[in-house]
């Protein structure tokens, strides 16, 4: 997991090449930005495991946890990518901040996913191999998990500078990839309700135009006369 | 994890200033911020629970009316293996009708009012006629049958069902030479069951069986379960009950039984003609197309079990279905 600023002493700014015109009161630092949204994302283990306990996760336990942290991979998937279109658009940084903790969260989550569909089938490795080589909806929801693994591996700062900040963001753009298949799986999951995974699909779809969009012509130049 | 001196978890290209002069009070900039870590942390743990946490439905116990019913024998269709209870039966069920997570049925089943209720009854039978629940229940004493019940999703219980067989009703109705499947058809009403508002499926639910499936024995009309009336969330007032087939078959909240020349054009076989089939017979050996059939997760087990030809009644069924490709007829 992505340790947060430990010092509390530093003040952190703003980088000053904001795109906003809002004008901002003096920085505060933000060093319990990334602790806090660290603990908040894990909050939903610590609830299904009270649930588990309780028996509030109905009478199919099981495949309960596996559509809740498939939900939370995907859910928290989207949110890394709505970072760097909130920043754009806001001015804010802070979305640019929590990004990488949010993607290693849905790492997790897909992982604890992974774990749990194991789990179910008896930790059968025959039976995962014939079902990702036998059943798109499980190979599509297996390759968006193995997509991430590269991603959550060169998340730290020195990822960066090893592969320079082009290449790592070219291998970056994979996570829309991952995003997109992984709202597959759930489309080709679910038996007829198609509803919730179009949303996830349109949130995505819209995400990745606003990035598109903004490959084009990055300054707003005046109209040309 | 990189954990250089200058790495403060932040964006690559970011640069830390100091701030001159500052004049914050550290113990009001500690309060300040231990605040919004908190919000931060609620604000998001409780984004994600909202947007993902899907509860069972609670230990709440269905409110039922008793049969009075005589201690009794095992049948000879019944299974020894272990009852699931009342509380999963009713709390884990998928009646659409009534909202698509398995703990909608339950908590919904309230606007489901299954007394005054009638049957029509036409197509291929000599006598058609609308006909009162208590007096359609009128006409059969009242049998238990503990059937085992196997879900397409790969999930089953065991229920201990109270009802009659379809066979009578089916020879009581006199059907014409015509007649080659019996049809089945759901109570159409978005005011008692709001899932129609929606059009996940084609609404009303139709089911179908052949002539000779519908006179087996083990083909049953259930009124009761667990020697209590039918509760909504499990198709009250009467609901059709093929132990030997997916539990997609075993149609809810009955309205109209027709008997037909032709097969009948089954909900779930419209809606996805390539993964639920008319006959639906539980077979492991033909995988659903999105998941195999081999192994089923008996509801209070954790582990799974393997899945029976013909859910284990093969002995009593596979007769029906001799010379036929199971495969193509899924």
């Amino acid at each position: 997991m992505s340790t947060g600023d430990a010092r509390q002493s530093a003040a952190t700014a703003k980088t000053p090449d904001r795109r906003s015109s809002r004008p901002r009161r003096k920085a505060a630092p933000l060093g319990w930005l990334v602790p806090a949204v660290t603990v908040g994302g894990l909050l939903p283990v610590a609830v299904l495991i009270w649930d588990a306990s309780t028996g509030a996760l109905g009478a199919n336990p099981i495949q309960r946890a596996t559509l809740q942290t498939g939900l939370l991979t995907l859910t928290l998937l989207v949110a890394s990518l709505a970072c760097t279109p909130l920043r754009l658009l806001t001015g804010w940084t802070w979305p640019a901040r929590i990004r990488k903790a949010l993607g290693l969260l849905a790492f997790g989550y897909g992982v604890l996913h992974f774990l749990i569909y194991l789990f179910d089938h008896g930790f059968s490795l025959g039976v995962m191999f014939e079902d990702v080589l036998n059943r798109p909806f499980v190979t599509v929801g297996f390759t968006a998990l193995l997509l991430l693994v590269p991603l959550a591996l060169t998340s730290g700062r020195n990822a960066v500078k090893r592969l320079g900040f082009q290449k790592w963001t070219r291998l970056h753009r994979l996570v829309y990839l991952s995003a997109g298949l992984g709202a597959l799986h759930y489309f080709w999951g679910v038996k007829q309700d198609i509803v919730p995974p179009l949303l996830y699909a349109g949130v995505i779809a819209v995400l990745f135009a606003l990035r598109l969009v903004r490959r084009g012509p990055t300054r707003q130049k005046a109209s040309p006369a | 994890m990189s954990n250089t001196p200058d790495d403060n978890g932040g964006h690559p290209d970011e640069r830390r200033i100091l701030i001159p002069g500052s004049d914050l009070n550290p113990r009001r900039e500690f309060l300040r911020s231990a605040a919004l870590f908190t919000g931060t942390v609620a604000a998001l743990g409780g984004g994600l629970e909202v947007l993902t946490r899907r509860p069972g439905a609670g230990s709440a116990e269905a409110q039922g009316t008793d049969f009075a019913r005589p201690a009794r024998p095992l049948g000879p269709y019944d299974t020894q293996e272990a009852v699931t209870s009342y509380q999963q039966a009713t709390t884990y069920n998928n009646f659409y009708e009534l909202g698509t997570d398995k703990a909608d049925p339950a908590r919904n089943a309230g606007s489901l009012k299954p007394r005054p209720w009638t049957v029509r009854i036409d197509g291929e039978v000599k006598k058609p006629q609308t006909v009162d629940i208590d007096t359609l229940q009128s006409w059969f004493p009242l049998e238990d049958r503990i059937y085992r019940m196997r879900c397409v999703e790969g999930w089953s219980m065991v229920m201990p069902w109270l009802g009659f067989p379809l066979a009578g009703l089916i020879r009581r109705l006199e059907p014409t030479s015509k007649a080659k499947y019996v049809q089945f058809t759901a109570l159409l009403d978005p005011k008692q069951l709001p899932g129609q508002k929606g059009n996940v499926l084609d609404w009303p639910y139709v089911e179908g069986l052949r002539l000779d499936e519908a006179l087996h024995p083990l083909a049953f009309m259930a009124v009761g379960l667990h020697g209590r009336v039918l509760p909504g969330q499990n198709g009250a007032p009467l609901r059709l009950v093929v132990p030997w087939k997916y539990g997609f078959k075993g149609i809810k909240s009955i309205v109209k039984i027709t008997l037909t020349e032709k097969q009948p054009q089954t909900t779930w076989a419209r809606a996805a003609p390539g993964e639920y089939g008319f006959y639906a017979n539980v077979n492991p050996a033909v995988p659903h197309p999105r998941w195999s059939q081999a192994t089923e997760r008996r509801i209070g087990e954790l582990g799974r079990r393997k899945t029976l030809p013909f859910n284990g009644y093969a002995d009593e069924v596979a007769g029906l279905y001799k010379g036929m490709d199971l495969r193509k007829n899924f």
